[in-house]
């Protein structure tokens, strides 16, 4: 069965449409992130969306080049976005107000002028990367066990 | 002026709407696997395609909206949708999916390179 698996691997066509593709999705998956506070989207579906992207470099590659793309663990980003989400929400307890609390102010970035810039921002980045983490963990775990 | 974007867009969704009928007519009718993967790729894009510019034209002229998600979704269906049916017609080539029996050519059995690991039947 993995013999037969091998064969047939010129896989041209699929190969060089995902390498931009690929950069398409990954665009997509950030608008929604950022899109999320005031119009549909948010960290779950860009996610998730990032995933599918991941996931079409796993199809169209194997599992050792998206290894060798981008090299870390999943587990740890799955972590991280927990830690980032658990921070965000225990920062509001340094300012004296309840657990959960957010907090946003209006701020002149140099390329996107007045932007107001909220908290509930870095939760969602937690979230962002617990979503990704976690389906690259099932989808890897799953195509990794022959 | 409203009266003639209004005619532009329903001549293009029509226009898309149309190409999906074919489309799904096609599946029905077409006899083997790789004519159909011919008919759903190619005028299922076009079809999509034409609604979406449809879409595109209606809201720039009745809200002034210029969605550009629209224009990705143009420029990604018409990237992958051929790729979709040519990964479809090329899985179905190699699970030996016989050829419509009045097919005269099939220049790929000739490669012996690509047809190794099962033998293809000439005849069906």
């Amino acid at each position: 069965m993995k013999k037969q698996a091998k064969k047939h691997t010129n896989d041209v066509i699929l190969e060089s449409a995902t390498s931009f593709i690929t950069f398409i999705i990954f665009l997509f998956a950030v608008y929604l992130f950022f899109a999320g506070h005031y119009t549909p989207g948010g960290g779950f579906i860009g996610g998730l969306v990032t995933a599918s992207a991941l996931v079409l470099i796993l199809l169209a590659y194997d599992i050792k080049t998206l290894r060798r793309i981008l090299p870390f663990d999943y587990k740890w980003i799955t972590a991280l976005g927990m830690l980032i989400a658990v921070l965000t929400a225990s920062g509001a307890l340094v300012f004296n107000v309840p657990f959960f609390t957010h907090a946003h102010d209006y701020f002149n970035l140099p390329l996107f002028g007045k932007t107001s810039l909220h908290t509930a921002m870095l939760f969602d980045l937690g979230v962002y990367l617990v979503v990704v983490g976690v389906t690259m963990t099932i989808i890897q775990t799953i195509g990794e066990s022959d | 002026m409203i009266a003639i974007n209004e005619w532009i867009v329903a001549v293009f969704a029509l226009l898309g709407m149309g190409f999906s009928l074919v489309t799904a007519l096609g599946l029905i009718r077409l006899p083997d696997v790789y004519t159909r993967a011919h008919a759903a790729s190619k005028s299922a894009t076009l079809g999509v395609m034409s609604i979406l510019i449809g879409v595109i034209i209606y809201f720039v002229t009745e809200d002034g909206f210029f969605s550009s998600r629209v224009v990705l979704g143009i420029l990604f269906v018409l990237i992958t949708a051929p790729i979709g049916g040519h990964l479809i017609a090329r899985a179905a080539y190699y699970s030996d999916v016989p050829l419509w029996k009045s097919s005269v050519r099939d220049d790929l059995s000739k490669n012996k390179e690509h047809v190794e690991p099962k033998k293809r039947q000439d005849d069906m």
